[in-house]
């Protein structure tokens, strides 16, 4: 009997882990940045210029990060998207199993390239094309930033849709086809449809690791902290900040405490994600 | 109710466990002397300029001092001083001398930062060898920096704007530029920040339009990528091509010494090796590596 208890303990100790951790590390980031609150004040963040080392006057304005943030990920996801959900539905319904065998492989392998190497990619490849196609005076802009984040998130994105697309009982597709429709009819009106909470699943995932990714970003945005819509522009992303300043910083010190603000921000923003993806889950009943 | 409760529970428990051992964080790493028959170790954190040079004297001192072990990491100097403030490396490299804050800020921690000059470096201005601006003054740079200058035409140069590179600011040649270049002002929120030097050669490679700064020694590597600003300190001065002469000279204005910080009086391992980087071997060193010797 109370070998039972000692084992569920255990398990339910195990399990438990995971709410544990995102707990301390909302705790961590909590107590590191609160200081910021009251010293300079919350209204500090609000502003629109991020200069943290200055002779003249010291300014920690969140907001161009935030917009850097926000637009290369909507860029990247704007090619993600499209690219991998018709990726995705090649490889589980159209593709000829040898065609499948050898196009996994592939995903796999560009999931794996670490995002460093990507950058460098970016830097010496990916820039200096973009800048000729556009005209360009420099290639180190939001829109070659995202198109790295896009090449990272395609295979996760692939990856999980496929295996939602999968796992569309085969009887749907069979009633549609008896029903008298084409094969591309039966994929866009009933497999797609029923796949699509795995789908924006997928998507959300994707645009989790696109939001989080920094080397890659860091290496080939720019990094100009200005507020800015164009894809053609150089922006500085709030993971990017973190990384680049973060070493520089004495403990303690009120940049230090800006950079926890960013990374209070950061975390918001994926767990509001995380909300928002179940809520989608659950509208569509697919949430066990 | 009551599993959710029991989850609540040990996670509690598991959070009290966890920040009992978080709160000695603080503690110092280890002192670098501890033990005589043993291996001794050093660590030296600090600055990217200098970290081919610091890691050079590294290996020549492990070669003649035999025992003693040397870690070198870069990252910037300010995140040297850090350490070093932090207690977290026995000498700080700097392409910078310490602010007043951090001093202040050293002070509290009741800490004695001490610097020692072991090299000098001058800072290039680079740009792309297809540009036709060859020389500048350093208020003119200064300006191009900040943002007063937009266009290549204000400097003489095409009418086409100005791509501003500068380094991320935890670089110690990002903060030595701003104060003694671009006199304290802040740099143009434009400028792209890149993170380290070699990515600013890259960009200046690849960028007609680009302007950068690099360490004196990265010149020399980048020769055929990059082309070096002659300088002139004011505008009815000499213009002066960067080289380790004229910067030894102090003809070449754009220049600064280099720095190892200890905290309070070096001795044992500390004292050691800092005595070895101003030996005469070690000032060698200094000029092998593209620095200028003290």
């Amino acid at each position: 009997m109370w070998k039972d208890k000692a084992v569920h303990i255990l398990l339910a100790g195990f399990a438990s882990t995971s709410i544990l951790v995102v707990l301390l590390i909302f705790l961590f980031l909590g107590r590191e940045a609160a200081p910021f609150t009251l010293a300079p004040g919350l209204m500090e963040l609000f502003d629109s210029r991020w200069i943290p080392v200055s002779f003249q006057q010291e300014r920690f304005g969140i907001l161009s990060l935030v917009s850097g943030s926000a637009l290369v990920t909507c860029l990247a996801m704007v090619i993600t998207i499209p690219l991998s959900v018709i990726g995705a539905v090649y490889i589980a319904e159209i593709a000829h199993p040898t065609e499948r065998e050898a196009l996994k492989p592939f995903i796999e392998i560009l999931a794996s390239i670490p995002s460093v190497v990507l950058g460098f990619f970016g830097l010496l490849v990916l820039a200096p094309l973009v800048k000729e196609l556009f005209g360009l005076n420099t290639g180190l802009n939001a829109l070659t930033g995202a198109i790295l984040l896009a090449l990272m998130a395609i295979p996760t994105v692939i990856t999980i849709s496929e295996d939602a697309i999968n796992s569309v009982p085969e009887s749907y597709k069979a009633a549609s086809m008896a029903l008298g429709a084409s094969r591309l009819q039966t994929i866009w009106k009933v497999t797609v449809p029923a796949a699509l909470p795995g789908i924006i699943a997928a998507i959300m995932l994707g645009t989790g690791r696109v939001i989080g990714e920094t080397m890659a970003v860091l290496m080939v945005t720019g990094n100009s902290a200005v507020i800015s819509f164009s894809p053609l522009s150089s922006v500085r992303t709030m993971t990017a900040t973190i990384a680049a300043e973060m070493g520089e910083v004495p403990f303690g010190s009120v940049h230090y405490q800006a950079l926890f603000c960013i990374g209070v921000v950061l975390l918001l923003v994926t767990f509001s994600l995380n909300v928002l993806a179940q809520r989608v889950l659950k509208k569509y009943g697919m949430m066990q | 109710m009551k599993i959710i409760f029991r989850h609540f529970l040990f996670v509690l428990v598991c959070c009290a466990l966890t920040f009992t051992p978080a709160c000695k964080r603080h503690d110092k790493a280890g002192s670098a002397d501890s033990g005589q028959k043993s291996t001794r170790y050093l660590t030296i954190k600090g600055s990217d300029t200098m970290v081919h040079l610091v890691s050079t004297w590294a290996e020549k001192f492990m070669q003649t001092s035999k025992g003693s072990e040397v870690s070198v990491t870069g990252g910037g100097s300010g995140t040297g001083i850090a350490a070093l403030l932090n207690g977290t490396t026995d000498i700080c490299a700097a392409s910078r001398s310490i602010q007043e804050k951090e001093l202040n800020l050293a002070r509290q921690k009741g800490l004695n930062p001490l610097e020692v000059v072991v090299a000098r470096d001058g800072i290039a201005v680079v740009v792309n060898p297809e540009n036709p601006v060859s020389e500048l003054s350093v208020e003119q740079i200064g300006k191009i920096f900040s943002g007063a200058y937009k266009r290549w035409s204000d400097v003489g140069g095409t009418d086409e704007p100005i791509i501003v590179l500068s380094r991320e600011s935890s670089s110690g040649t990002f903060i030595f530029f701003q104060e003694h270049v671009l006199s304290k002002a802040d740099y143009t929120p434009n400028a792209r920040f890149l993170p380290g030097t070699s990515a600013v050669i890259q960009a200046i490679e690849t960028d007609k339009l680009a302007i950068g700064y690099v360490g004196l020694g990265f010149t020399v590597e980048a020769k055929d990528k990059v082309k070096a600003l002659q300088v002139k300190a004011d505008n009815s001065g000499m213009a002066i091509s960067p080289s380790e002469e004229t910067v030894k000279s102090g003809e070449y204005s754009i220049a600064r010494p280099l720095y190892l910080y200890t905290n309070g009086e070096p001795s044992g391992l500390v004292k050691e090796f800092i005595d070895f980087c101003l030996s005469t071997k070690g000032q060698e060193i200094v000029r092998e590596t593209g620095y200028v010797p003290q």
